[in-house]
């Protein structure tokens, strides 16, 4: 009963479109992550910051009746939560796990509460389609067999995440600016000292990481969910967490490890007809990822700096 | 680049020279930490073109002084004149700007990138915004190497390369910021004799060709070898500023420490007894899974200092570790026959025990890391004075509860003993002075009456004063029968404490040869090199006299 239905589904053009989808969802926090911790600090905060950016689309997105005006809010958003993650852990040099947690625990409640508040407790509704994050159209392309579905029938998002992929790769290690960026990360004061402003690129990077988790909350509210529900990113912030440390705090390698976790959840959702448990099904994703931490990446050494408040001259 | 240089030269010339001898001008610099107060209304003259020595103690105020020059620390109050203009430094790039370059203690190299991307990093070819040209940063690099004569290699990692290369890049960094003000903060405390000469070749012809020199140092004969000039400082104010050519070392540690100092340690001859430390074969590996001990043999005796040369990071590090049960052995042997006391003649076989069961036969240990794992920092004086014998009858009831009246009476006459220069004996160990907290672990080991002294590293970081003091009590430990076994970066210390110096390189002991041996010799044996067939004379295992006892 079991083989039939898996061999099936992993044949599908269904399963591997899905996770395509479910990659890029996952890619975009894990890229934020890779800048801010190539930068030196360490943001657990993707996912809160994720789930502002899914209420804050959704909710803006129906105020103003453009899906645009929408997305800029959720980024907006976004950008402004690693902010207050950036002042807390750069500026007053706190614990940024604890920041991070914080940040994340606020998150939930504060989009419950607005929800809540919002809709009187019903909920809201299904968005109509004019206000979804639309599947770009590439004509006769999206007609192709297989290849059709899976990479030409994505959502506009998917091909954004892309081009922030590519972009991110080379602005890290093919440009001044990304050499000073892993500068900062690796050893602070040494780029103190050859003149680099530490804590501006760090607040950059911080900030770069929301403004990616906010998109990433627009993409799953306004393009794959059509709605918000509460705790919707379900998890994902840190599984693309995960992802940055599987993926050796490269972007590619990032993208690599969003792939296999992106499977890993199309599969928990595909594999539902074989009558394995939905709920056991749905903990694939996340023991793909304990086991790839453990197992696959082998020593993923992180930037030598991340973590650690940068104090100037504090030590004779 | 040329042309920014020659920019500079022209406001010089322009600006400065004409009115002002000094390349750099600190006056009443004030900067106060909280609880000290670092520099005390400081001057310092700096004349253009010269090799100017700022020397003091530890905690005198001379990394805090220069640090305000790179405008890493901001002073309280106080000027800066920069060929005779007053100037605002107010960060790193103020000092840049102004063409002052520092080499700090602690390198500011990013390991795992390139010796060009170290260099040119913060002013790329292109600017912030350009793609990283590789092939252009490669070529800077290497017009500069080929300037000053400084070869390296512009695509190899930082990781890769030795410590006397890194400093060379760092030499490299600031002059392609273009400084014509180079500070030097201790620059040869981590290099071989070898690449010290080198450096001061480097630093003799940078100040031939106009640059001028700061040097901070507690080095009294490389101030004399190489400095014009010398500012001495001791605890934040000036006490001194003297030419080199009519000053001497006594003059210069008198001032440093504020009494005379005896610079020479005096020791008679060793009466080496029968061997105490063992050591067969030894291997192990380091904490990233590399053979840093390749089969190390040797023996100490009771009653003599062996010393352990060598650059550091060649396996001395791993060996202490091993010998002092923090550090387990792939393979070999180390055992310890005690020469006196109640278990003399016995022989234990001390190859896996643990820290604690070292000690309770009769190992002592200064470990190189005196405030990670010598010292409980937070704790108070008393409690690390019993610490790693918390058990012994005498502190403890039945092992377990403390007999808290006799540990601070112990304290206390250790603390006096020693000489520990504090109020109180509850104070933590943290509010402490370098060399006193150093006072508390030897006081600590010496007191349990080893057979075994482990010395690493025993006067790092402390000052003139009571390196003296510890030189002195190393000695008494060795005349009193002890087997002392003394690793230390500071060549000076092996020569003038050891009564054979065993050298290590790349986790061997290429030889053992006497005191007597040159610098020459012995750095050359230190980076591998062999000595000529005329070389150092050999330490002979002297003959034991009575072989019987053990």
């Amino acid at each position: 009963m079991f083989w039939p239905i898996f061999l099936r589904v992993i044949t599908s053009g269904d399963l591997w479109q899905a996770s395509l989808q479910f990659a890029a969802l996952l890619l975009l926090p894990a890229l934020g992550g890779v800048i801010s911790e190539r930068s030196g600090v360490v943001n657990i905060a993707m996912e809160g910051m994720m789930l502002i950016g899914c209420y804050v689309s959704v909710a803006v997105t129906l105020a103003s009746h453009n899906v645009l005006v929408g997305v800029l809010a959720a980024i907006m958003a976004g950008g402004l939560l690693a902010l207050v993650h950036g002042v807390v852990s750069i500026h007053f040099k706190a614990d940024q796990i604890i920041s991070g947690i914080a940040i994340n625990v606020a998150a939930l409640g504060l989009t419950n509460y607005l929800n809540i508040v919002q809709t009187g407790g019903q909920g809201i509704p299904s968005l109509a389609s004019s206000l979804r994050l639309p599947i770009l159209s590439w004509g006769p392309l999206g007609q192709l067999p297989f290849i059709g579905q899976v990479l030409f029938q994505q959502n506009i998002v998917f091909y954004l995440t892309l081009i922030i992929l590519l972009g991110m790769q080379f602005l890290l290690f093919r440009t001044n600016l990304g050499l000073r960026i892993r500068a900062v990360g690796e050893h602070p004061q040494a780029a103190d000292t050859a003149g680099i402003p530490v804590r501006l690129l760090r607040y950059a990077c911080v900030v770069s990481s929301g403004l990616l988790s906010g998109l990433a909350g627009a993409f799953l509210a306004l393009g794959v969910a059509g709605t918000f529900n509460p705790n919707m990113t379900a998890g994902r912030g840190f599984i693309a967490l995960a992802a940055v440390v599987f993926g050796k705090y490269t972007p590619l390698g990032a993208a690599g490890a969003c792939l296999i976790f992106g499977l890993g959840l199309a599969l928990s959702v595909r594999l539902q007809d074989t009558g394995i448990d939905s709920n056991l099904l749905a903990t694939l994703p996340y023991i793909l990822t304990i086991v790839a931490l453990i197992g696959l990446v082998g020593r993923t050494v992180a930037p030598a700096a991340d973590g650690v408040p940068y104090e100037p001259g504090s030590a004779e | 680049m040329q042309e920014q240089e020659k920019a500079s030269l022209a406001q010089v010339e322009e600006t400065g020279s004409a009115l002002s001898p000094y390349a750099v001008e600190m006056r009443e610099i004030c900067k106060a930490w909280p609880g000290v107060v670092a520099n005390d209304h400081v001057n310092l003259r700096v004349r253009r073109g010269e090799i100017h020595a700022l020397v003091g103690e530890n905690g005198a105020g001379k990394t805090t002084l220069m640090n305000i020059l790179y405008g890493l620390v901001r002073p309280d109050s106080g000027e800066i004149y920069v060929n005779g203009e007053r100037v605002h430094i107010s960060g790193p790039r103020d000092a840049i700007r102004l063409h002052i370059g520092m080499v700090h203690q602690h390198f500011m190299l990013i390991p795992p990138l390139t010796v060009a991307e170290n260099i040119v990093l913060g002013q790329e070819p292109g600017g912030s915004l350009a793609i990283y040209d590789r092939r252009q940063a490669r070529e800077l690099v290497l017009q500069l190497s080929a300037r000053y004569g400084l070869p390296i290699d512009p695509d190899a990692r930082i990781e890769k390369l030795s410590v006397g290369l890194q400093q060379r890049v760092e030499i490299l960094k600031a002059l392609y910021r273009a400084a014509d003000i180079l500070i030097l903060d201790e620059p040869t405390g981590v290099l071989t004799p070898q690449e010290t000469y080198e450096l001061f070749d480097v630093l003799r012809t940078l100040a031939r060709q106009g640059k001028t020199i700061i040097f901070i140092t507690h080095k009294l004969r490389e101030v004399l070898e190489l400095t014009d000039r010398v500012t001495v400082l001791r605890r934040g104010r000036n006490v001194g500023e003297l030419v080199t050519r009519e000053t001497n070392q006594a003059e210069i540690a008198r001032l440093m420490v504020g009494r005379e100092v005896l610079l020479r340690v005096e020791k008679g001859p060793a009466r080496p007894g029968p061997v105490v430390l063992r050591v067969e074969n030894l291997h192990a590996r380091s904490d990233r899974g590399l053979e840093a001990l390749q089969g190390v043999s040797f023996e100490v005796r009771a009653g003599e200092i062996l010393g352990i040369a060598g650059v550091e990071g060649n396996g001395q590090s791993e060996l202490v570790e091993v010998l002092s049960g923090m550090r387990r052995a792939t393979a070999g042997r180390i055992t310890i026959t005690h020469v006196s006391g109640e278990q003399r003649g016995k022989t234990y076989d001390i190859t896996q025990m643990n820290a604690r069961e070292e000690r309770l036969v009769g190992v002592a240990h200064i470990p190189e890391d005196r405030r990670g794992s010598g010292l409980v920092l937070s704790d108070t004086i008393e409690n690390n004075t019993i610490l790693g014998r918390e058990r012994w009858p005498r502190f403890a009831r039945a092992r377990f509860i403390l007999r808290l009246r006799e540990i601070a009476q112990w304290a206390r006459r250790l603390v006096r003993e020693f000489d520990v220069r504090t109020p109180s004996t509850r104070l933590p160990v943290r509010a402490l002075s370098g060399g006193n907290q150093q006072k508390v672990i030897i006081a600590r080991e010496f007191a349990s009456d080893p057979q075994l002294l482990i010395a690493a590293q025993p006067t790092r970081g402390v000052d003139i004063g009571a390196i003296e003091f510890i030189h002195r009590r190393l000695i008494e430990q060795r005349d009193a029968g002890k087997a002392v076994l003394l690793v230390s970066a500071e060549l000076d210390e092996i020569r003038s404490l050891s009564d054979r110096i065993a050298v290590m390189y790349e986790g061997r002991i290429v030889d053992i040869v006497t005191p007597e041996a040159s610098e020459e010799e012995l750095g050359l044996l230190m980076t591998g090199g062999r000595p000529a067939p005329s070389g150092p004379p050999r330490a002979e295992q002297a003959p034991a006299p009575d072989e019987s006892m053990s």
